[in-house]
Order: structure tokens, then sequence, then C-alpha cells
């Protein structure tokens, strides 16, 4: 699957759309030939045979942990940190 | 107590170690850590003092409370001296992708202090007063920057401290943990900050354990596994050198020495820095410049607003990380690298698991080298940084605790062994750490 992988500046600037972040032209041409690179290298795990083999997506067993479904007030302002607010509301860009 | 934010203060002249040093005392308390100042890393959140991981996308974010690794040292008496520098994020080996403080390295100053954890380091290195580093560490930033300037920096198992109010770079791989000037302080400062959270299901649910009780100066019986792989093409010879002078101490001291193979090794990279691209891709999407740090006045829709801000507030190696994050988990690509590198991952455990049946720990070199010199690093292409970190990836892969002691120097720069065990298995590093230090 790899091997057939094209990364250009295009995909990377797909990428960076989806990812909400603008770049500049520099960054663009730069960023496309260092991931070029580092997934070259990378590539190196595809000699892992790795049929059969579950995905490790924790380090350890996690279990989840349960509580009470029980209200606590807390004693500090979640807006106190924002500039953008309007009353008890944090004020957002427009969404069209 | 009264002088030690002048002292901190001076020394953060000198070595740039702080991002934020506390402007006043706080009342003396009782507790085991009466009289010690602790440092915290710049991603853990601290009441009222900025909190900016390195970022500036971050920058003036006053937390309105405390992480419970913070909360429960406060408790115990510790006074916070200051928020460390730190990689943006952790995303770094040598502390130098930052927009902030750069520290540098007390043994040299035109050398690194190693990353992502370098403020700590260096702290914890030229402290003058009573004085433990809270760090974290995802593929290595506690044990290289701990290396490099020649401290004991410990990692602790996945899940043995609780990561409520750190400031998140890849959630299946961070670990709180501690730095100190010796293995009984870093003992102490984990038996502090370890135990169950209600705020952190991931926090695995064992007993509270008093770590200073394995300050023990005895390994008889301790059978030390040394890793092939660990030794192998890479690792500078004079390293290699000093690290098996500290092996063959313990074996002196009545441990035994068998050779064992992680063939996983040299893989564990790839596989590292997928996941942890991929997990620090989603976790920084958070940062929109709306609720904190960076707020720029609202122009255009959400899209542009967003792609603006982050672009602004987000540094290089931030800005990589997303984009190779964001790639490998697309769809048509994802099951060739993010879910192959979960794969391989559980290859590195296995390889761990395997050598654990044989052996108590392993012992290795920290670091292939000793900190480089900044004008190093400015030529190292990403992926030359990225392989720097080839001997502490996959122990932090597998979320298994390790311990880097010092162990001599070359040339003046400061060597570690990094000893590791299996999980929850802290207390035969400490042991260990405790009695190569004393001898």
């Amino acid at each position: 699957m790899t091997e057939s992988l094209k990364i250009d500046r295009e995909l990377v600037e797909r990428i960076a759309k989806v990812s909400r972040l603008e770049l500049t032209e520099e960054e663009l041409e730069r960023f496309t030939e260092q991931l070029k690179g580092i997934l070259n290298a990378f590539k190196e795990m595809d000699e892992v045979d790795t049929d059969d083999v579950e995905p490790s997506f924790h380090p350890v067993e996690v279990k989840n942990v349960w509580r009470e479904d029980r209200a606590k007030r807390w004693d500090w302002d979640p807006l106190g940190n924002s500039e953008h607010t309007e009353g008890r509301y944090i004020k957002g860009p427009k969404i069209t | 107590m009264k002088n030690v934010i002048r002292k901190a203060t001076a020394i953060d002249e000198k070595f740039h170690v702080f991002n934020t040093i506390a402007d006043r005392l706080e009342a003396e308390r009782e507790g085991r850590l009466a009289g010690v100042a602790v440092s915290v890393k710049d991603n853990i959140c601290t009441k009222n003092m900025e909190t900016a991981a390195g970022s500036k996308i971050l920058e003036g974010y006053s937390p309105p409370f405390d992480a419970t690794v913070v909360e429960k040292c406060r408790n115990e008496g510790a006074f916070i001296v200051g928020k460390t520098t730190m990689d943006e994020f952790g995303f770094g080996t040598f502390n130098v992708n930052t927009p902030y403080s750069v520290p540098v390295n007390p043994h040299d100053t035109d050398r690194s202090c190693g990353g992502s954890s370098g403020g700590a380091a260096c702290l914890t290195a030229v402290a003058d007063f009573p004085h433990l580093a809270i760090a974290e560490s995802t593929g290595g930033s506690i044990s290289c920057p701990a290396a490099f300037c020649g401290v004991v920096g410990l990692t602790p198992t996945y899940g043995r401290t609780s990561r409520w109010g750190l400031v998140d770079y890849a959630n299946s791989l961070d670990k709180i943990g501690c730095m100190a000037k010796t293995a009984a302080g870093a003992a102490l400062l984990l038996s502090v900050i370890s135990g169950p959270d209600e705020y952190d299901s991931t926090v695995l649910g064992v007993p509270d354990e008093d770590f200073t009780r394995r300050l023990v100066d005895s390994v008889e019986g301790l059978e030390i596994g040394v890793p092939d792989e660990y030794f192998a093409e890479g690792v500078d010879e004079e390293v290699a050198k000093l690290v098996w002078g500290a092996i063959k101490c313990l074996e002196g001291l009545g441990a035994s020495i068998q050779n064992v193979s992680l063939p996983h090794t040299g893989v564990a990279l790839a596989s590292y820095y997928i996941i942890a691209m991929s997990e620090a891709s989603t976790n920084l999407a958070k940062f929109c410049g709306l609720r904190y740090g960076l707020q720029p006045p609202l122009e255009g829709n959400f899209e542009e607003q967003f792609s603006k801000v982050r672009g602004r507030g987000f540094s290089d190696e931030a800005k990589r990380r997303v984009i190779l994050g964001t790639f490998a988990r697309m769809a048509g690509y994802r099951d060739a690298y993010y879910i192959k590198a979960m794969k391989v991952r559980t290859r590195v455990i296995e390889d761990f698991k395997r050598a654990f049946k044989e052996v108590d720990i392993l012992a290795a070199p920290t670091m292939p080298v000793t900190a480089p010199r900044f004008e190093e690093i400015a030529e190292m292409e990403p992926i030359r940084q990225y392989m720097m970190d080839m001997l502490t990836v996959a122990p932090n892969l597998a979320g298994i605790p390790m311990i880097s002691v010092p162990c001599g120097a070359v040339g003046g720069l400061p060597v570690g062994l990094h000893l590791m065990a299996d999980h929850l298995r802290e207390g035969e590093l400490i042991q260990a750490a405790y009695a190569y230090e004393v001898n």
C-alpha cells in the first residue's frame, strides 16, 4: 500500500486545510519535502509481520472508572481566560 | 525558603530554565515535601500561574485549577517555584522547538539540555536550594534531558500518575514523572504524586506505594538483562563503555548479567512517531483561539479564523506533527500507518514481556550520544532529530517504567545509565539506581 503512496504539495495542502492550519508557500514546500523523507524512513514498519496481531491502543490494559453521577460545584470560572465573551457566552466566528 | 525565588531568578538568568517564576511565597506547611521547592513542567496546570506548554497559542493562559500531581505536592507542603521551559507541547529532543526560553546545558552552555523537559533537568542539576522537578515524558522527555544534564529522571509506568491537568500530547503515551539530584529524591516525589484519581480514568487501580522504602543498598540476586540492540550502530563507543562500566559495577554488587534481545527496537521509532503524531494531531484540534491563550480579534468565518490562529500560534514542529498525524489517520492511509503502527507496538510490548520473563530489569545507555551543540542541532533534518530517540521510544511505547541515572562523563558531558523494568516495577528500578549511586 505504501508503495503507491504519492506525497505531493497538493496532498499537504489538503491536509493543512482539514487540519485548519494556515501555511505559507515556503512552509508548504518545506513540509512536503520533509514529509517525504520521514515517511520514507518509516517504511521499515512494512517489514514487520503483523498478520494476526491485534493493535495496542494502550500500553497497558485500561479499565473504565465509574463514579456516582452527581453534580458538583466548582469554584472556578470556565470563561475566566476568554476574551471573546458576551455575558455568559463565548462569542465565536461566523459559521458561514 | 525566602531566598528561593531570588536564587531561581539568578539561575534562570544564566540557564534560561523557567517560563514563569513564582512571584510570592506561600505559607509554610507541613508534610513530606515541607521546605521543598517543586518546579513544574510548563505543560502541567498550576492554579493562577501561567501554563503555556511552551507554545505561543497558550500564551497567557492562567489555569483556574491545579493538576492533580501539583495539588498532591502542595498538600504535602511543597512550594511551587515556577514553570520549567520545554519543547512546544513536548515536541522535541533538544528543547529548541519553542518560541520561549531555550535552556542551556549546565556542563557546557553551547550545548542542549535535551528535551523535552529540558528546563526541569537543567534546574535540577544546578538548583542550590531543596528542589524536586515534576516532568513529563511521551517518548523519552524525562530520560533524555536527565542523561544530558547529569541528574536522575524517573518515568513511571503508564497510568501510575494522574494526567488530570496535563496539556496532553499523546494520550496513550504521556506519563508525568520526576527528576531529582538523587534516586532518593525521585522516589520521594513519585510516592507523593502517584495514585488513583477520579478525574483520570486511565490511572491504574493500584494502591499508593511508599517508594522511599526501596532505597536499599542491595542488588543481590537481581537479574539484569543487557539488550544487544541498545549497543548497536549509532551508539557512541565512549558512551557504551561507560554504561558497561556501570553494569559491571552492579554485577560486582551481586547482580547477575545476561544478554537479551529486543528485536523490534529499531522499528519502534517509526511506530512511536506515527502514534505520537496521530494522537497529537487530534489533541491540538482544541486550540482555536477562542477560550484561552492567543485570541486575536474575530475576522472572517470560522475556517479562516481557526486556520489563521493555528498558523500563527503553532511553531514549526507542531505544524509538522499536525500534518503528519492527520495524514496517518486519513482514509486510505490509516491502515498502512496508524493501525500498522499500533500493531508494531504490540510486537514491541511482546519483546519486553518476553525479556522480563528472564530478567528483572534491563540496562542500556539512555541516549546514544552526549548532549550535542546547538549548531549541530540546527543542521539536523527532522528525521535525524527523531532518530536521536532510538533508545528511549521503545520503553515509552510499551509504557514500562524507566530511570536514567548519571554514570560518568565523556569530555565533561554526563552520560546516563538507563534502567527499565516491567509494568509497575518502579521499586526494583529505584533500588538498583540507589545501590549504584551509593557505591
